[in-house]
C-alpha cells in the first residue's frame, strides 16, 4: 500500500500550490518475503563440508620375499577389542608378550604412544589389528591418535589367530 | 469551538535499513548455500582431528549404514549414465531411457543391480520409502568391486570416500576395504567430524 500523506488543509481557499507530498510505502510484505527467504536459505545451507582422514594401505606385495621381516625391538601392536577396550604388546606375538589394557582417553594409548619407548624409536612400526567386534569408530579413532601422536609410521593389518588366542587368555575367555 | 479532532495517523516505521539488511542476508545465503544432497541414509561419522576437506567433484562415497549395508554414491551425471551404461551391459540388465535419468540424478543408492531397475521405476516418494538392502560386497557376488571398477574406467581421476557410521562392525569396514585393496587401491579417505584437536599431549 502505498499511501501519499497530505498536509491538512489549512481551510483557506485562493492559491493553489504544488503541495510538497512525502510518499510512504508501506513495505510489510516486501519485508515479510525477504525474511521468509532469508530463513528457508539459513536452515537449508550446508556450511561446513565433510572432513576426511586420508589413508593409505599397505600395498600388498607380489611374493613373499618382497616381505621385509620386522624385528620385535621394532614392532608395537596395537589390538581394537570389543566395548572400546584396546589391548597393546611390544614386540612380536610369537614371544608370548605381555599384553595391556587401556582406552581411547588422553590418559590412555595416547601416553603410551607418546612414552620414550616407541618415539625414541625411528624404526618403531605401530600395527592396528581391529579384531571382528571392534566398531568402525575404534578403527577412526585409533588413526586419529596416531595423527594426535604424530605417529609416521603404522599399518592397519588383519588380526591373526594368534593375536586373538592372546586377547582371549588375557580376558579369560 | 469546534472539536479539536486528534487526526488518525497509522504509525509509520522506516523500515528500509531493515530491508536493505534483510536482503543484503537473502543474497549472500542464495550465493553461497549449496543443498546437501538428498542421502539414502544417515549416517552418524566419527570425529577425527583430521582438517583436510572432502574435494567438490570426482568424488565416490562408499556409504555404510549401522546395520551394515553399503551403499554406493558418485557425482556428475554424466559419469552416472556412462557407469550405467557399462554396468548394464556386464551385468545384461535392460534400462530405460527414463530409468537412466532417475539414476543419473540419484545421490546414492543400495540396491543389487537386478533389482535396480523396478527401484529406478518407483516414484520419487515411494523410492525414499523403498527398502535398500545394500549393494552385496561378499566375496561370492561382490558388485561394490564392479561398480567402483566400472566408475574407475568411467572416471580415472575419481577418488574414493567411506562414509561409515560410528556403530559399524569392523568386518564390514574391512570387507569394502578389501573390496578396494583388491583393485590396488591403497589410498583412501573416510569421511569424518570435526573435532578439535587436544591442545596438550
Amino acid at each position: 500500500m502505498a499511501e501519499i500523506q497530505e498536509k491538512a488543509d489549512s481551510g483557506k481557499g485562493g492559491k493553489k500550490r504544488a503541495k510538497k507530498m512525502s510518499v510512504h510505502l508501506d513495505m510489510t510484505p516486501m519485508v515479510d518475503l525477504a525474511f521468509l527467504l532469508l530463513t528457508f536459505f539459513m536452515l537449508t545451507t550446508t556450511f561446513s563440508k565433510p572432513q576426511t582422514m586420508e589413508i593409505n594401505m599397505p600395498v600388498k606385495p607380489d611374493s613373499e620375499e618382497d616381505q621385509s621381516p620386522l624385528k620385535a625391538s621394532n614392532a608395537f601392536t596395537i589390538i581394537l577389542g570389543d566395548d572400546d577396550k584396546v589391548y597393546y604388546y611390544y614386540g612380536l606375538v610369537e614371544d608370548k608378550p605381555e599384553l595391556n589394557t587401556t582406552d581411547y582417553s588422553a590418559n590412555g594409548i595416547r601416553k603410551v604412544l607418546i612414552s620414550p619407548r616407541i618415539k625414541s624409536n625411528d624404526k618403531m612400526v605401530v600395527l592396528i589389528k581391529p579384531m571382528d567386534v571392534s566398531r568402525y569408530k575404534n578403527v577412526v579413532d585409533i588413526l586419529d591418535e596416531m595423527k594426535i601422536t604424530d605417529t609416521k609410521k603404522y599399518a592397519l593389518v588383519d588380526i591373526n589367530d594368534a593375536d586373538k588366542e592372546l586377547v582371549a587368555s588375557k580376558t579369560g575367555g | 469551538m469546534p472539536k479539536v479532532k486528534v487526526k488518525r495517523k497509522k504509525p509509520s516505521l522506516d523500515m528500509t535499513p531493515m530491508v536493505d539488511l534483510a536482503f543484503l542476508l537473502v543474497t549472500f545465503f542464495m550465493l553461497t548455500t549449496k543443498f546437501a544432497p538428498d542421502d539414502a541414509v544417515i549416517v552418524d561419522t566419527p570425529s577425527s582431528v583430521s582438517e583436510i576437506k572432502i574435494p567438490d567433484a570426482n568424488v565416490i562415497t562408499i556409504t555404510v549404514d549401522k546395520e551394515d549395508r553399503v551403499f554406493f554414491g558418485v557425482d556428475g551425471q554424466q559419469v552416472k549414465e556412462k557407469l550405467l551404461d557399462k554396468m548394464a551391459a556386464k551385468y545384461k540388465v535392460g534400462f530405460s531411457e527414463e530409468q537412466r535419468k532417475t539414476f543419473s540424478l540419484l545421490s546414492n543408492f543400495g540396491v543389487p543391480i537386478s533389482s535396480l531397475p523396478s527401484y529406478l521405476s518407483l516414484e520419487g516418494n515411494e523410492r525414499k520409502k523403498a527398502f535398500q538392502p545394500g549393494i552385496p560386497v561378499d566375496s561370492m557376488r561382490n558388485e561394490l568391486h564392479d561398480w567402483v571398477q566400472q566408475t574407475r574406467f568411467t572416471n580415472p581421476r575419481v577418488i574414493i570416500a567411506i562414509k561409515g557410521d560410528s556403530e559399524v562392525s569392523y568386518p564390514t569396514i574391512q570387507k569394502v576395504i578389501n573390496t578396494l585393496q583388491e583393485q590396488n587401491i591403497n589410498r583412501f579417505n573416510l569421511i569424518t567430524d570435526m573435532e578439535a584437536r587436544p591442545t596438550s599431549l
